[in-house]
């Protein structure tokens, strides 16, 4: 095989692991936006807070991240219901602004108070796999990043069984489908909005927590994946959950071979077209808009 | 109440008259007034303080970029999370044309105005077409904002991530450069002025009342027979030319210019922030979150010096809380104010 097809073949293997994780974040903001009708603009900021979780368990008490996985989770959980409950839930019926600008203004809030905690610099965690690669044939593989993709499958196989299979997550379901009926049918729709933003940060926490082995972590590091996780839901279609997993594996592919064959200005200018491309022609994403 | 003679009673009716005709001018007449008058006496309490003369200006400044975002946010409800990139477009065509063609900034504000009005009109135009709900548009903008600045900060040609320095030619007022600050005082002043003006103007003429319908029911707007595409359009070409001026000023102010500072997501949010909490889709609401948050800020600066950024909590913090207890802002609580003053008069008389 010669280098260039070598290169094309690592790249596309990088990107499948890269859009594993988009794909966990996306699946957050989608569930959120499927059943609320709300985009969480705090989306990335909150991804941040469950990284400096993670970073401070592993600093201070020399917790593993993937160990910390079950700390950060359940912890993210209840931060997102509660902000529903405490934030989000007395806005409903008013102008549907409101409700995402109450979100930019938490974004505001976590970015700038972690700014203020913990200092504008750059952190990272080194474990003993941190520079662990593991070869198969031509392709290397980071060892964080393919434990990364494995996390994100079994988590997003985790949430799709549990939307499809589960009491809880039919009620969810309902929900999203029709508000109103759902709520005649006796399910308490203010428990379980709280509960679907709660998946829905855990998810993206779950994403924050499994990328630290490999990524670094400062209060801006959730505008780095806002972006990425804004055109997976575009592409996939907003509100759509496999379209999040179609759409996170579709743009970390472009994003990493991409990189791999073009200079940056111009990768950069090829999402910035693909995005532009989208919105011209497929405005509604490749999935539609169904939730499940 | 009795009267003694008819003189007397000539003078009540005319005090009368004095306080209805008084009490009839809407509120925003006053408001101009005595804003304006705010703004002029200024110069005087800050002419020895060189921190007063740069919190005034970045106070006026910031106004501006809230009465550009108004335009679009305010008056037609399609809230931008990416006006950055029209900030960093007006700043950086500016910059570029006086650098490598020696044009001066006062035609490349205008320019600059120009690139951002096409812009913003092509991208409305792609995301507006499909009738896209309010959030979306929010989303695509905050994307688009963010893919500019990559895309600048991976370009040679605009410097990448190193931006430019504008060239220093002290005192070269015809290259929009300045030795006394309070000159760029009255400038940024002269252009709030204007600002109110042409978005007084357009919200109060045809477009505005077609937008405010779009607004309110996009649907009996259509049904209506608005076009309310192209009205959307409009508004977010006007509200990227004002936005990209800004940036002009900025540049030739600071005289540095940079994509993270010009293009990033805190510069979408000063004038967002101004807007939403001052008092949406009225044109001096920014102006009076303007007035409210700069000194806010510098305050909550004051208490934790050594804290950056604890002045965009408390605005997080005033952005959730005026969205649920006051979404009619500031100006909404100057407003219920005066009306309640006018009632108390009018119950005297």
């Amino acid at each position: 095989m010669d280098a260039r097809a070598e290169l094309v073949l690592q790249a596309i293997v990088a990107g499948l692991m890269l859009g594993g994780v988009y794909g966990l974040i996306a699946l957050g903001l989608n569930l959120i936006y499927g059943v609320m009708d709300v985009i969480n603009f705090a989306h990335g900021a909150s991804m941040m807070i469950a990284m400096y979780m993670t970073f401070w368990l592993w600093k201070l008490f020399s917790i593993d991240p993937y160990v910390a996985i079950f700390v950060v989770v359940p912890a993210m959980f209840v931060f997102g219901y509660f902000v529903q409950r405490v934030l989000l839930e007395s806005l409903i019926g008013t102008a549907p602004s409101n409700q995402f600008l109450t979100t930019l203004g938490l974004a505001t809030v976590l970015q700038y108070s972690a700014q203020m905690l913990w200092t504008a610099n750059f952190r990272a965690v080194q474990t003993a796999y941190t520079s662990l690669t593991l070869r198969l044939g031509p392709v290397s593989m980071p060892a964080a990043r393919l434990t990364a993709l494995g996390f994100s499958i079994v988590l997003a196989a985790i949430l799709f069984v549990l939307l499809k299979r589960t009491p809880l997550g039919r009620a969810i379901q309902a929900a999203a489908q029709d508000l109103r009926g759902a709520a005649v049918c006796g399910i308490n729709i203010r428990h379980i909005y709280a509960v679907t933003f709660g998946f829905g940060l855990a998810a993206v926490g779950a994403a924050g927590a499994i990328v630290l082995p490999f990524f670094w972590v400062a209060p801006t590091v959730g505008d780095t994946f806002n972006v990425p996780a804004f055109l997976v839901v575009v592409l996939g279609g907003l509100g759509s959950m496999p379209g999040a997993i179609v759409g996170g594996l579709i743009i970390g592919l472009v994003t990493s071979v991409g990189s791999a064959l073009l200079p940056g200005s111009v990768n950069m200018v090829a999402q910035f077209a693909t995005f532009i491309g989208i919105l011209l022609f497929k405005p509604s994403g490749l999935l539609g808009r169904r939730f499940l | 109440m009795m009267l003694e003679s008819t003189e007397q009673m000539h003078e009540a009716t005319q005090r009368t008259r004095l306080r209805r005709a008084v009490g009839r001018l809407p509120v925003h007449v006053w408001g101009y007034a005595a804003l304006l008058a705010l703004a002029l006496l200024f110069p005087l309490v800050a002419q020895r303080s060189g921190y007063l003369q740069t919190l005034g200006i970045l106070m006026l400044l910031t106004a501006y970029q809230g009465c550009a975002w108004n335009i679009l946010g305010g008056f037609t409800g399609q809230f931008s999370f990416g006006h950055a990139a029209f900030f960093g477009i007006g700043a950086y065509t500016s910059t570029v044309l006086f650098i490598k063609l020696g044009l001066t900034p006062w035609l490349g504000m205008i320019g600059g105005g120009l690139l951002a009005a096409a812009v913003g009109a092509f991208f409305g135009y792609l995301t507006f077409r499909y009738q896209v709900r309010g959030h979306y548009f929010a989303l695509a903008m905050f994307a688009f904002a963010e893919m500019i600045r990559f895309t600048v900060q991976n370009l040679p040609a605009l410097n990448k991530s190193v931006g430019f320095l504008v060239p220093l030619v002290p005192g070269a007022t015809h290259l929009f450069q300045f030795e006394n600050r309070l000159t760029y005082y009255y400038v940024i002043l002269a252009m709030v002025v204007l600002i109110v003006a042409v978005s007084s103007l357009v919200r109060y003429g045809r477009w505005g009342y077609f937008w405010a319908a779009l607004r309110d029911d996009e649907a009996a707007a259509e049904m209506a027979g608005v076009d309310t595409l192209r009205y959307k359009v409009v508004a977010m070409a006007l509200s990227a030319f004002f936005m990209a001026t800004a940036g002009t000023f900025y540049a030739q102010y600071v005289y540095v210019i940079t994509p993270g500072d010009t293009l990033g997501i805190t510069k979408s949010l000063e004038g967002l922030f101004r807007a939403v909490i001052g008092g949406l889709g009225h044109p001096i609401g920014p102006i009076l979150g303007a007035l409210v948050l700069t000194p806010l800020g510098e305050f909550a600066r004051s208490l934790l010096p050594n804290s950056e950024g604890v002045d965009l909590i408390l605005f997080g913090v005033l952005l959730i809380l005026f969205v649920r207890f006051m979404p009619s802002g500031v100006y909404g609580l100057v407003q219920s104010a005066y009306r309640k003053l006018r009632r108390d008069t009018t119950h005297v008389a």
